[in-house]
């Protein structure tokens, strides 16, 4: 059996966006829990004043990218945890048993994800334009990257998580302890700059900020990492990611 | 060597963690375009079984070859051989019927020509055509079945296996189950290897029939042979003293066989009509009571009670099935 069989990657990612593109109650509520933070907050702390966001950017500037970003990582999240949804109606069978390397599946799956995570962030970046956000369009490309290096590492976490789990009664338990800090303390909604040490000492360990505050480079123009930080933790993070989910997607068994 | 056995299995065992034995030493062969069957109650080991021929589980022990392709270092031939239905459902609902099928052909690498032709031909085998473009989740239970049975044999394999193949299904959709299996058996020139805990599926499907229950064969013939081991005819009969009455009758040339189980005794003779007034006279000769006299022709259910003490009932199936089937029920 090859290593890499394009064709069963294709088809897991075809899978995925076709269910995707099916359920739109799911995609409807995806985009509205980041429509809310991007509209509310944004707006409602307009008139805050914080350390880091340059003059001649509103607050909403600043949020736009941590929102982006927000949408990326809980559908990825939400991606690879679903591998649980196959495993209870019986489909990971199916795919278990067929002459593929689980490598094949989990680049599938992830692939599959991280097309749905970008979708969902730029329905997120539309909206944001359509509330008058000045995104600089010749940063999209590196944007594009950024996201995607955002939604593999959370395909990853996703299903090393749900390879923890036999069904999805700890799924929220999961959102709770572990998404929602990892959202709040990546500088996605607040500037680093004027923050206290120990929060600061969190942002800086939590993976997401290097995401966030890159997106904000690409999309916004200012950050207050260099890109080639941002880059480089996110290219090793995922890569590890993908690598233990990989090992432990492969240990799993029917 | 074409006509060596397809499945040959050599002490095939499996010990969970939790140091359950839920396969023992199992062995046996499945010849080529046979209709195998597992018989055996809920928990007998049926599904492990499946389960590591078809390479989900490693055997703790043992081995098995699938037309000579080792479980355990040949995984990929294993699986390029075999199609499997699995016991529960594994169909993704918001995919269509076709779209489930070229998924599965997909991943077993055919290509564009190859998927469509054979696609059109199991659906036809399947007479699933006119709801191949309709998402599964409005599909019934048995045309789910049909599909799942039409995706096992997409990629040609040489060894179909069916889990509970009916389970859950009201008696019709059975009935109709039952003939696609034949057919395809015929047409497709496919091996059959199936499990199930229904008396008459492993009666009416196959040629031979290996009786598990607690990870072990218990026995395996054909259905008639099995049948015919326990007498041409039997009595069921409830007495005062079993014991000895099947003491007594142990002594009578015309009696094949005499099993007790509590307070009924099996006997297995010929003519039994005949012998029933004799058998009734006997044990008002030595004191003991007939309190009831059934006779028939053996069936497997028969078979199973003679080898194992048990009867593989309704009321044995398990909270899970049972919830199946009222799942199944409310979708209708």
């Amino acid at each position: 059996m090859s290593l890499i069989s394009g064709q069963a990657i294709y088809v897991m990612w075809l899978r995925d966006v076709k269910r995707f593109v099916r359920a739109r109650s799911r995609l409807i509520g995806n985009v509205i829990q980041p429509f809310f933070f991007l509209a509310i907050l944004g707006f409602g702390l307009s008139s805050a004043i914080f350390p880091g966001i340059p003059s001649g950017f509103k607050f909403v500037d600043f949020l736009t990218p941590g929102i982006v970003a927000m949408a990326v990582l809980f559908s990825s999240i939400f991606a690879g945890v679903s591998v649980l949804w196959d495993k209870q109606f019986g489909f990971l069978q199916e795919v278990l048993v067929a002459p593929v390397s689980r490598l094949s599946i989990v680049l599938g799956r992830t692939l599959g994800g991280a097309t749905t995570a970008l979708i969902q962030g730029f329905i997120i970046l539309g909206v944001a334009l359509a509330l008058g956000v000045k995104v600089t369009l010749q940063g999209m490309l590196l944007g594009v990257i950024l996201m995607v290096l955002i939604a593999f590492t959370a395909v990853g976490f996703g299903l090393i998580v749900a390879s923890q789990m036999e069904d999805f009664h700890g799924f929220q338990l999961i959102m709770n302890l572990l998404v929602f800090p990892l959202f709040f303390t990546s500088s996605a909604i607040f500037p680093l700059e004027g923050l206290p040490a120990w929060l600061k000492t969190i942002a800086y360990l939590n993976p997401l900020t290097y995401g966030v505050d890159g997106l904000r480079q690409s999309l916004i123009g200012f950050s207050s990492i260099p890109i080639q930080v941002d880059l480089t933790v996110l290219i090793i993070i995922s890569a590890v990611m993908m690598t233990a989910a990989t090992y432990l997607f492969s240990k799993s068994e029917a | 060597m074409n006509e060596s056995p397809i499945i040959e299995a050599n002490g095939l065992t499996k010990v969970f963690d939790n140091s359950f034995k839920a396969v023992d030493e199992v062995s046996f062969e499945v010849g080529r375009r046979e209709i195998f069957g597992f018989l055996g109650p809920n928990g007998a080991g049926k599904t492990t079984t499946i389960k590591m021929l078809s390479t989900l589980l490693k055997p703790t022990a043992g081995t098995a070859t699938i037309d000579s392709h080792s479980i355990t270092s040949d995984s990929d031939g294993v699986r390029h051989t075999i199609g499997i239905v699995f016991q529960d459902p594994a169909l993704d609902d918001e995919l269509t019927g076709r779209e489930n099928l070229d998924f599965h052909a997909r991943m077993y690498g055919m290509n564009g020509r190859q998927r469509s032709q054979r696609i059109a031909e199991v659906l036809r085998l399947t007479d699933l055509e006119d709801r191949a473009d309709v998402q599964v989740k409005k599909y019934s239970s048995g045309m789910k079945r049909r599909l799942e049975i039409a995706r096992g044999l997409m990629h040609y394999p040489k060894v179909l296996f069916l889990d509970e193949p009916t389970l859950g299904l009201d008696a019709q959709t059975r009935r109709t189950i039952w003939d696609y299996i034949l057919k395809l058996n015929r047409e497709e020139n496919v091996t059959i290897f199936l499990t199930t805990h229904y008396m008459e599926e492993a009666d009416f499907l196959c040629h031979r029939v290996a009786i598990i229950d607690h990870g072990r064969i218990i026995v395996s013939d054909t259905p008639e042979n099995l049948k015919g081991s326990i007498g041409s005819d039997m009595i069921t009969l409830e007495c005062s003293d079993p014991g000895k009455l099947s003491n007594r009758l142990q002594t009578e040339k015309w009696v094949e066989n005499v099993k007790v189980h509590g307070p009924t005794m099996i006997v297995g003779l010929r003519h039994s009509e005949e012998k029933i007034p004799e058998i009734v006279d006997i044990a008002r000769e030595i004191d003991v009571k007939v309190r009831s006299i059934t006779t028939r022709k053996p069936t497997l259910e028969d078979v199973f009670l003679y080898f194992t003490g048990k009867q593989i009932r309704e009321s044995e199936v398990t909270a899970s099935e049972r919830m199946r089937q009222m799942l199944a029920a409310r979708r209708r």
